[in-house]
């Protein structure tokens, strides 16, 4: 017995030095060759500041959508996001249909929003030969992918594309929207089935577009160009024409290339827009929030006050309450305090107001967890037992109700924490995370930090010269 | 010693009272939804000179630019927050730039969020399912953790009636303190809603673990008399852990700033009535139980509240 709770001392030591070490402000974090990683507060959205731009599939209710076309879609949106230069922007899917875009401090949220609905929906439209001299590069058509509701978003869009003139005049648009209005033209392929594009340039230094699609897509594309040998292959972003190339021949290989008289440079825009601009699905915007640096600033200042008040009191309440108990316990709850704090930033979790709040809520977790000992330790006492059997029997009789009251919290934690992550709602989410760390953290230093620093102090203390010290 | 569980009508009666008036402003007044759950903006501006305009003139701006149903109030001394349907970020950039020729001085943005109408009705049926979800869990939980007593299922339900009695309290204060201070259920409302339930159970599992141990030891002691002994053993326990919980959250309400004050008032009353209703109801709707006391509850001139 002796040797084993020194033992955990050791290790209770060792852990609340790399938690001190990790907690300190000017922490220069881990580089090493196999590890790389700095410790720092993330802070959320309602701290620091910033936008919040929750997407939604801008296809009818019934359309499934692909996992893997959310993730594309996704991924896209981050490229473009990062390419705006801001610190930490999340991009992420929400649910089945949504994508979640987190841009903190951000100065102009109309901009990166704008930057960020550039939906870029490619399309291969079915175009019949005789149709084609009505039809011009920078025109808006109609097609018959996402019908009714995805015109609006491409208007909404007004996405300038600029690429590819082919060295025609582009008319103008209400001339070209007279002509094929009410033509809905069928869509062939999306940017989905694409898996990539790329400049190249044949024998006489002709610049070309190379199209290289997805199995699927291959497989549609092989079937559509054999019998569709003399028509043209709209290619369609955002509903506007970009370009029409004539199929040659049948293409059975998935690879295909776009010739025409292209400059280098027109040929690398086209490749760019295939590539990124290749929404595979058209987003809307459903939720957008908006949190200027002030009132962040203001709200983290004053939680952060209003938590170390809270811990002064409870501190005060536990030593003047329980007494020497009281005082290892409060001992406990600083290792608490720093080890949460730890934890949130060696993950990270994301700091937001209501995470603050979860974290302040702990503690009284935390110390609901050393109050249910002591008043147990208190009850055996009085019944006779020497200190140290009181000690164990109050743990180890505590221990039921320690267990199955933290697991309903916890179980309520994991279903805000689903509930927070199906809607986007990190605000919610950051709770969750931080209401469910300071349980688990809780569970350890009330229960181990606590029990071996009283087994220690009882070896160096008299108990029967001091009861008053128990609180009894 | 305290005796609790025979005075329980007593204290079903007392929880009747406190859940009543908030039924009543309920089906008065709704619940006060948030553009989280109806769809809409609400947009947040400080205005720099600290003297911001009347609530009217920017309801009149609004109008004038052809926005529907604002609703503007004032908040601290500088701020306006303005309520209004769906706008998009091009309006909401004409709106800020009109505010600063017409009420003349520099103003600064502190918030804008926009819900499109759809999403909030899913959110609003999420969130039910969430609490529905988080009760089934919990009452699956409680039925495994007391495999080891009879009736154990009787816990796991005792547990959610007391945790339905918080809900009820927490939604019928949110009704009324929404008619009178402008509070609107939101998804931080949600939140916590959802952690006072965590923490009713929390409460309750506490005064069941000490009848599941004293029915083990005192085998021959009525079921009564049982609960009653279980509810005071652990009352200590209660009380200082009720205070614990409280003195924090009153940190967080005294200096936790505006932001979070309605999420910290309905924690404080919400976990309140956790402790609440785990040692005046949870325990003696047990003992109702075992009594099977309803079949004498239309019979004689006895009540029962809940």
């Amino acid at each position: 017995m002796f040797k084993s709770h020194y033992r955990r001392f050791v290790f209770i030591l060792l852990i609340m030095a790399s938690a001190i070490w990790i907690v300190l402000p000017d922490n220069p974090g881990i580089h090493l060759s196999f590890l790389d990683k700095d410790f720092e507060v993330v802070q959320g959205l309602d701290l620091q500041g910033g936008l919040r731009v929750l997407l939604e599939a801008d296809l009818p209710e019934t359309t499934e959508i692909e996992p893997e076309q959310l993730n594309t879609a996704a991924s896209i949106i981050e490229k473009r996001v990062n390419a705006l230069g801001l610190t930490e922007p999340v991009v992420q899917v929400a649910g089945s249909r949504r994508i979640l875009a987190e841009l903190p401090g951000i100065g102009n949220p109309e901009e990166a929003i704008a930057t960020i609905k550039e939906t870029g929906l490619l399309e291969f439209i079915e175009i019949r030969y005789e149709d084609v001299y009505s039809l011009a590069p920078g025109q808006r058509i109609k097609t018959d992918f996402g019908l009714e509701e995805s015109d609006d978003s491409a208007e909404e869009t007004a996405t300038p594309t600029p690429a590819s003139d082919e060295a025609q005049p582009t008319p103008s648009e209400e001339e070209a929207v007279d002509t094929s209005e009410d033509k809905i033209f069928h869509t062939v392929l999306t940017g989905a089935h694409l898996k990539g594009s790329g400049v190249g340039q044949d024998e006489i230094g002709n610049f070309s577009v190379a199209l290289e699609f997805t199995e699927e897509g291959g497989e549609i594309f092989t079937d559509y160009t054999a019998t569709h040998i003399g028509d043209i292959l709209g290619i369609v972003l955002d509903k506007q024409l970009i370009s029409f190339p004539e199929i040659q021949q049948a293409i059975p290989s998935g690879q295909a290339r776009i010739t025409g008289h292209f400059s280098r440079e027109e040929a690398n825009n086209l490749a760019i827009q295939l590539n990124y601009g290749a929404l595979p699905i058209p987003l809307k915007v459903v939720e957008n929030k908006t949190v200027g640096p002030t009132l962040g600033q203001d709200s983290l200042q004053k939680s952060t006050t209003a938590g170390l008040a809270g811990l002064c009191v409870v501190m005060a309440f536990m030593a003047l309450y329980y007494r020497l108990p009281g005082l290892l316990a409060d001992l406990a709850l600083l290792c608490y305090a720093a080890i949460t704090f730890a934890l949130f930033k060696t993950i990270p979790v994301t700091l937001t107001l209501p995470g603050i709040a979860g974290f302040v809520l702990s503690i009284g977790v935390a110390v609901d967890a050393n109050v249910l000992i002591f008043e147990r330790l208190k009850e055996e006492l009085r019944s006779g037992r020497n200190l140290r059997t009181a000690i164990d029997l109050g743990f180890s009789r505590a221990w039921p109700s320690i267990r199955d009251s933290n697991i309903s919290t916890l179980i309520t934690c994991l279903i805000l924490y689903w509930f927070g992550n199906t809607f986007g709602a990190s605000i919610v989410k950051g709770f969750s995370i931080t209401l469910a760390l300071g349980v688990l953290v809780s569970l350890f230093t009330a229960i181990t930090v606590t029990r071996t620093l009283l087994h220690i102090v009882l070896d160096n203390i008299h108990f029967a010269e001091h009861p008053r010290w128990f609180g009894i | 010693m305290l005796n609790i569980v025979g005075k329980r009508y007593w204290f079903f009666a007392l929880s009747t009272i406190v859940i009543i008036p908030g039924i009543i402003a309920i089906i008065l007044w709704g619940l006060p939804l948030a553009i989280d759950f109806t769809g809409g903006s609400i947009l947040e501006v400080r205005f720099e000179s600290g003297t911001p305009p009347a609530p009217a003139q920017v309801v009149e701006l609004y109008d004038d630019l052809g926005v529907l149903d604002p609703i503007a109030q004032s908040a601290d001394v500088t701020d306006i927050i303005v309520r209004s349907k769906l706008i998009d970020e091009a309006t909401k950039a004409l709106i800020l730039e009109e505010m600063e020729t017409r009420f003349e001085g520099p103003l600064t943005l502190l918030r804008f969020d926009s819900v499109g109408p759809s999403i909030g009705i899913e959110v609003a049926q999420q969130a039910a399912g969430a609490i529905g979800l988080a009760a089934l869990f919990i009452l699956l939980y409680i039925t495994y953790a007391f495999r080891g007593v009879p009736n154990a299922r009787r816990f796991g339900i005792a547990a959610i009636i007391a945790m339905l009695h918080d809900v009820a309290v927490v939604i019928g204060v949110e009704a009324i303190l929404g008619h009178y201070l402008g509070w609107e259920v939101d998804a931080l409302f949600l939140t916590a809603l959802l952690t006072v339930i965590g923490f009713s159970v929390h409460d309750s599992i506490v005064v069941f673990d000490r009848i599941r141990e004293n029915q083990r030891r005192h085998r021959l002691l009525k079921f009564e008399q049982l609960v009653n002994h279980s509810i005071v053993q652990t009352l200590d326990r209660s009380i200082n852990t009720q205070l614990t919980v409280m003195l924090t959250l009153l940190a967080l309400l005294l200096f936790g700033g505006v932001t979070t004050r309605h999420f910290v008032t309905i924690l404080l009353i919400g976990v309140f009535s956790g402790t609440y209703s785990s040692i005046f109801n949870a325990a003696p709707i047990l003992v109702v139980w075992e009594n099977r006391e309803w079949r004498s509850w239309f019979r004689r001139k006895e009540r029962a509240a809940a």
